[in-house]
């Protein structure tokens, strides 16, 4: 059967009621700040987190500014938890502490080891961990193959291995807040961690678990990573004025701005959630996956693949085009990509809805954080609904001619009031294309 | 001129300090690196890697293994100094 904008759902949306998932925490270390509040406020102000790199041998490169985290893991875990931990790790434990702590849960130390403090421990055997990171542990690769070629294989860290496996960041999460009914991560590039929050969905529905951590992290701002996307002719070179050069949208964007960063969010059954008397941000109402089967790296410029992703995030959480109020989009800034999700809404969503969907691009102000882009925009969209507030894209000074949708840009705009829905786009080289759909709890 | 046991420890403490955070002061003789300790295997894999570094010794896979207290290194380096001697 093909599922098409009229047959998308029966427009009840997911409500509250059995197998209903809900967000209760959130935790995020971006480019614009080292948690949620001072990553929104940022967003809100429309700031940019992209910097000027100053590298050794930095000018060889035609890209030497990028979106690198606001606060250092140093400055909040111990030096010798982080001689452990890739980058990316330390990101994704960091954004999951505040995220646990933020949904009531009993916190633990970041420090390690000591005993969790007051709150609710949820049941290990129902707690589950999705968190995902598009390339892994790059930086400890690279840097650590130049230590061997140094010093040899007897001073190779025998951390090495899990610090590099892209499946680490969800075992050390997993580890760390007990969590014993399955840790996953799921690779699909730029879309792992969207794809992760649908997979979280499902762990909850089919009764799997009761609580996921569900997150993105990613840590890859190192000369090799940005030699290689520069090759691809895929970054900005906007060098003289690196903030404003992820320009979702804009006319004269030419590129994407790497970012580095993490966010989880704590998915919830309603039933759970209610039982402990938490605090709802959202409902996470489905997610719809597909794949262009078309060129490893370049979008299907039709955007019938992500077309095919939104109409099927609307099936799965039972939602009509009518009731999409906002869409966080992928947006990253590049000539091809940013249009052929206009014309991929427009033809899921039928440009009547198309029409009434309030868009931004929040990459304009947090870089491209890859694998970890799904989750911090999920986070945003969760944020947007529940303070009626979306983000402006940053940047955005000359529309291009064939975006004509609203897009949020200059001041941040209001979403209207009742249980209204949005959507965070993400897709991923490879051809993945992930949709996740969420609806104000009211 | 071979380490004194007293130096052994502070430089052992000060290892072991950097690698898992366990407080110098805490690395006492009688201590056993798992059951006091709490270090697990790779920990040791990189503490006796510095410690090969930091008192020219080496410290073979086989050995590593006998190595279950402060004491026990202790005792080795000294003894590899002395034969070396």
């Amino acid at each position: 059967m093909s599922i098409g904008q009229a047959t998308a759902g029966t427009g009840s949306g997911q409500g509250f009621g059995s197998g209903t998932v809900v967000v209760t925490g959130i935790g995020a270390t971006t480019p614009l700040g080292g948690d949620v509040a001072s990553t929104w406020s940022a967003l809100l102000a429309g700031r940019s987190g992209v910097r000027t790199l100053d590298w050794e041998g930095i000018e060889e490169l035609p890209t030497r500014f990028a979106a690198t985290i606001a606060v250092e893991p140093e400055e909040v875990m111990p030096k010798h938890r982080l001689r452990r931990l890739d980058r990316s790790q330390a990101f994704a434990l960091i954004a999951s502490h505040e995220a646990w702590r933020d949904a009531g849960f009993a916190p633990r130390d970041i420090a390690g080891k000591a005993e969790p403090g007051e709150g609710f421990e949820p049941d290990p055997e129902r707690l589950g961990a999705v968190v995902s990171s598009g390339i892994g542990g790059l930086i400890t690769a690279l840097d650590g193959y130049r230590a061997y070629q140094k010093t040899g294989w007897k001073r190779t860290s025998p951390f090495t291995v899990p610090m590099l496996m892209p499946n680490g960041p969800v075992g050390h999460v997993s580890i760390e807040f007990g969590a014993k009914a399955g840790a996953h991560a799921l690779v699909s590039a730029c879309a792992s961690s969207a794809e992760g929050v649908g997979y979280a969905i499902d762990m909850i529905r089919s009764g799997r678990a009761d609580v996921v951590i569900a997150g993105g992290t990613e840590a890859t701002i190192h000369p090799f990573n940005m030699a290689a996307f520069s090759s691809m002719r895929a970054m900005s070179t906007r060098n003289d004025e690196p903030e404003r050069a992820s320009r979702p949208y804009d006319k004269n964007r030419d590129g994407f701005v790497i970012g580095e960063g993490a966010a989880t969010l704590i998915l919830e059954s309603e039933e759970h959630a209610r039982a402990r008397g938490a605090r709802i941000y959202a409902i996470v109402a489905g997610a719809g996956y597909s794949s262009d089967g078309h060129d490893i790296v370049q979008p299907d410029p039709t955007g019938a693949g992500a077309a095919a992703a939104i109409r099927r995030a609307l099936v799965n959480s039972g939602l009509v085009p009518e009731q999409i109020a906002h869409v966080n989009a992928h947006a990253t800034s590049t000539p091809q990509g940013d249009v052929a999700e206009i014309i991929a809404l427009k033809e899921a969503l039928g440009p009547k809805a198309a029409a009434k969907v309030l868009i931004t691009g929040t990459k304009s102000m947090t870089g491209h954080l890859l694998g970890g882009a799904g989750a911090l925009e999920s986070l945003i969209t969760v944020l947007a609904l529940h303070e009626g507030v979306v983000p402006a894209t940053a940047n955005l000074e000359n529309l291009d001619d064939a975006v004509d949708l609203d897009i949020a840009q200059g001041e941040p705009r209001r979403l209207p009031d009742g249980p209204i829905a949005a959507l965070n786009n993400s897709f991923g080289f490879g051809g993945h294309n992930v949709a996740v759909a969420f609806q104000r709890a009211v | 001129m071979a380490a004194t046991e007293q130096e052994i420890l502070t430089g052992l403490g000060e290892i072991i300090e950097e690698i898992v955070g366990i407080p110098a002061a805490e690395v006492t003789p009688e201590k056993n690196f798992i059951d006091d300790l709490d270090i697990d295997s790779l920990s040791m894999v990189e503490i006796a890697v510095a410690a090969q570094d930091k008192f020219g010794v080496e410290i073979p896979d086989d050995e590593l293994r006998n190595l279950k207290t402060v004491k026990d290194v202790i005792g080795f380096v000294q003894g590899f100094k002395d034969l070396k001697s």
